[in-house]
Parts: C-alpha cells; sequence; structure tokens
C-alpha cells in the first residue's frame, strides 16, 4: 500500500509515493540516496539515524516516512553549505570527536538542534541533550567537549 | 521495512474511534517508540495501524477550576516543556524527563507510556499519585475511569480494541498545596527502563505531614500505591523515625519479583530506600 507524501528534504521539496511500511530511514537512504544518515540499531535506542524534523531532533529508523507528510526534514548532508562545513561540524573535527564516524552524523543533528535553537547549555545539559547517542570508539568526553566548543563558536578552525 | 498490512491516519477523536469500531485487528499508534519495536520483533507482526498523531490530541489545557487535561498524544517533550505542568505539576514533567533519550521523547507520548501497561512506566507511579482520571472514547460510549482501575496485570489494561484512551485529566484537589518527586534507579541514566521507579507527593503543614501519597513502577505486576505507608505517616512529624517506619511499610503493597534487572531482595531494598528520599526531600530533612 502506497501513499503519496509531500516532505522537504534539506530545503528541497519532494512529492513521493511511499509504501506506508517504509521508515523515513528507508526514504532518506533508498529513495532519495542521502546515505549520510546511518543505520544502527533499528530499535531507537543508538541515535545514529537521528534526523532534525521541524525543528527538533527524532529518530528516523522507528519513524514512519507518512508521518513525515507535510514536514520538513534535515539530513546531516544539509549542514555542509557551499563546500563549506559548518560550525559544529568544524568543532567535531577540530577537537577528534571522530573516530569511525557511525555516529557522528547522529550526534551532529542532535549539536546542531542545541545551536539553533539559541538557549544556553551547561555541560550536564548537553550530556542530557546528546543522551541518546550511542558511541562505541570515543568514550563521549571529545564529543561533549566537541559540542561545547561549537555551541561557543569557539573553533578555531575555518578551513575545510 | 516493517511488517504492517494497513496504516490509516486519523484526523479527529472521532474519525479514530470510527476506523477502530469498523476495523478489528487494528493497533493504534502515537509515537511508535513501542509499537514499531514490537512490529519489527515480529510480535506484532501484520497488524494494520491508526495513527493518531494528527488527531487532535496533543494539547495541555487548564481548566477554571485548575483541572488539568493532557491530551494522550502529547510528547513527552512537550509535557515537559508545558508551562501548565511546569507551574502546577512539574514532578510530572521530571518523571516523563527520565525516559529514554531526547529523539524518544520527542515522539513518544503520555498516553502510549499508560496503554502500553507496562510497569516500568516512567509517567505511571506519577500519575497514580496524582489519581489521574482517564477519559476513554469509543463510537459505544465515553468514559471516565480512574488509573488504579486501568491497570489488570503486565502489558494488560482494560482497553478494548475499539477503544481509544484520549485525555488525562489531574484535578487540582490532587495536585494543590503538594510537592512531589520522581526518583528512577536504573543501571544508566539515560536509554533504559526503570529498576525502580518511585514517585511521592507530600503536602507539609508546620513540619506535619497532612498527607502523603507514594506509589512504585516494577515494584508489582502493575504500579501500585503503597497505601499502608501513607496512612501511617498521615498527621506525624516529618523526621528521621517516623519517615523511615513509614518507608519500610511500603513493602505491604509491593509485589516485586526477581528478573535479570534486578533481583527481589534488591527491588525491595531500593522501593524503602527511595520512599524513604523522597520523603525526605519533599520534608526538606538531611539524610546522613
Amino acid at each position: 500500500m502506497n501513499k503519496d507524501i509531500n516532505i522537504k528534504v534539506n530545503g528541497e521539496q519532494y512529492t513521493l509515493s511511499v509504501d506506508i511500511r517504509k521508515s523515513l530511514l528507508d526514504v532518506i537512504r533508498y529513495d532519495l540516496g542521502l546515505t549520510g544518515t546511518k543505520e544502527g540499531c533499528s530499535v531507537g535506542e543508538c541515535g545514529a539515524c537521528a534526523v532534525i524534523i521541524d525543528g527538533q531532533t527524532f529518530d528516523s529508523c522507528v519513524y514512519l516516512a507518512v508521518w513525515a507528510d507535510g514536514k520538513a526534514v534535515r539530513t546531516v548532508e544539509s549542514l555542509q553549505v557551499d563546500g563549506k562545513f559548518s560550525n559544529m561540524q568544524k568543532s567535531f573535527i577540530e577537537n577528534g570527536a571522530v573516530q569511525c564516524g557511525i555516529c557522528t552524523p547522529g550526534f551532529l543533528m542532535s549539536a546542531t538542534e542545541m545551536e539553533e535553537s539559541g538557549e544556553s547549555f551547561t555541560k550536564d545539559d548537553i550530556k542530557r541533550a546528546l543522551s541518546g547517542h550511542l558511541c562505541r570508539c570515543t568514550g563521549y568526553t571529545k564529543i561533549v567537549e566537541a559540542t561545547e566548543k561549537g555551541l561557543k563558536h569557539s573553533c578555531s578552525c575555518d578551513n575545510n | 521495512m516493517f511488517d504492517i498490512k494497513g496504516y490509516y491516519e486519523a484526523s479527529s477523536i472521532e474519525d479514530a474511534v470510527k476506523h477502530l469500531s469498523e476495523n478489528e485487528n487494528t493497533k493504534i499508534i502515537a509515537g511508535g517508540t513501542d509499537v514499531l519495536i514490537k512490529v519489527r520483533e515480529g510480535k506484532l507482526a501484520g497488524i494494520s495501524l491508526l495513527g493518531i498523531s494528527r488527531a487532535g490530541l496533543d494539547t495541555v489545557t487548564i481548566d477554571d477550576d485548575g483541572t488539568i487535561h493532557i491530551g494522550s498524544a502529547c510528547s513527552f517533550t512537550k509535557v515537559e516543556k508545558n508551562e501548565i505542568i511546569k507551574k502546577n505539576i512539574p514532578y510530572l514533567g521530571e518523571a516523563v524527563g527520565t525516559i529514554g533519550g531526547p529523539q524518544v521523547r520527542n515522539v513518544a507520548t503520555l498516553g502510549g507510556n499508560v496503554c502500553n501497561g507496562a510497569t516500568s512506566a516512567d509517567s505511571a507511579s506519577t500519575l497514580f499519585c496524582l489519581n489521574a482520571k482517564l477519559k476513554i472514547e469509543s463510537v459505544r460510549e465515553t468514559k471516565i475511569v480512574e488509573i488504579k482501575d486501568f491497570y489488570l496485570g503486565p502489558s494488560w489494561t482494560i482497553l478494548k480494541e475499539d477503544e481509544l484512551l484520549t485525555d488525562i485529566i489531574i484535578e487540582k484537589q490532587n495536585y494543590d498545596g503538594y510537592r512531589g518527586k520522581y526518583q528512577k534507579f536504573a543501571q544508566r541514566n539515560a536509554m533504559d527502563i526503570a529498576t525502580i521507579g518511585c514517585a511521592v507527593m507530600a503536602k507539609t503543614v508546620n513540619g506535619v505531614f497532612e498527607d502523603v501519597k507514594i506509589a512504585c513502577g516494577v515494584a508489582a505486576p502493575t504500579p501500585v500505591r503503597c497505601f499502608e505507608a501513607e496512612e501511617f505517616i498521615k498527621g506525624k512529624a516529618a523526621n528521621l523515625e517516623n519517615i523511615t517506619a513509614a518507608a519500610e511499610l511500603t513493602l505491604g503493597n509491593t509485589k516485586a519479583r526477581d528478573s535479570w534487572r534486578g533481583s527481589k531482595a534488591f527491588r525491595e531494598h531500593l522501593v524503602v530506600e527511595l520512599a524513604k528520599r523522597g520523603m525526605a526531600q519533599l520534608s526538606g530533612l538531611e539524610l546522613e
């Protein structure tokens, strides 16, 4: 069974006839070919598949594609504009927050949601806001530091 | 892909209950953080789903008489950030703020937490303390039941196949003048299910407990109120001796079990300790 949906993905409007059995992750990766969003646990525990929908992060693996009808979705691909990394991406690179990289797109989306909210975050707030993501490489310290510095816009590197 | 046969998205409560009455083997899906997992595990394979996220059930309102209405499809994030809840029952927001992680809380709903029927539902013990009432609608009738009568056993509630929980109602008399606290003991601080959850609400006047309400999750097959402890402490001075004695009595109403998450003995130790800490904190007592 298919259903027509209108979704905006990374600023581009799509009208898609999607199988109702598909998750938003399936549509993003396999229909739109945006493979930056990763599939980790498939049950909403690891956060690798997190995307921003209308300003809030969601795990796209446990989000039916039909729910995105009429909504604006942003994936990690949206962060790089004109070939330039975003402030938060630079901070992740500069602070060594990336190792194998599978969890990174998800962490970046939550960190970006925080950055764009305009609110201020303590270190504990950052840890809580990132608590829906699992990383098996870094031990989290560098990710939390990178997010903290990214939120303060104190990343020094401005090259790619 | 999820193994589901059909998906219908309700545009209103009337649309939802009509669809439920006309279609057997239909499961209501709100945020999907439980339902989609079960579908994936094969437990609900081949089911038809009724989506209610666009049925207008995601508002929090307060009546002139102070009655708070929380729409069943309100996400935990919405409950936690809502001004009415922050002002009147902040401890409910804190309780739902312990669930999963941010992405889960952005989509999972209060109604889903209740209807799932789990004793570990982090919202349930606070809702038990608040004597929450649940509005259940179907094409046959609209009824209001007390939350204590809603749960029948593990993952088992009174909700029938054609019924929809629409509103969680909290009356002023059940929160006015109370302070509250929810404590979750789990193996990690996020993305975990409680080993024991304990909600305490207290009204103190001049160092005396005028009223205390204690409810625990995972301490029995359903969330339970600890009435023996509550009766004991009512009217007594808020001191360590009374609080300790009351906390011991919580076990009169619990029925903890062994599981891989924790033994019965450990769970009982937690119930007593968390009830004690909750009462101490709400009455400003320092525990050594």
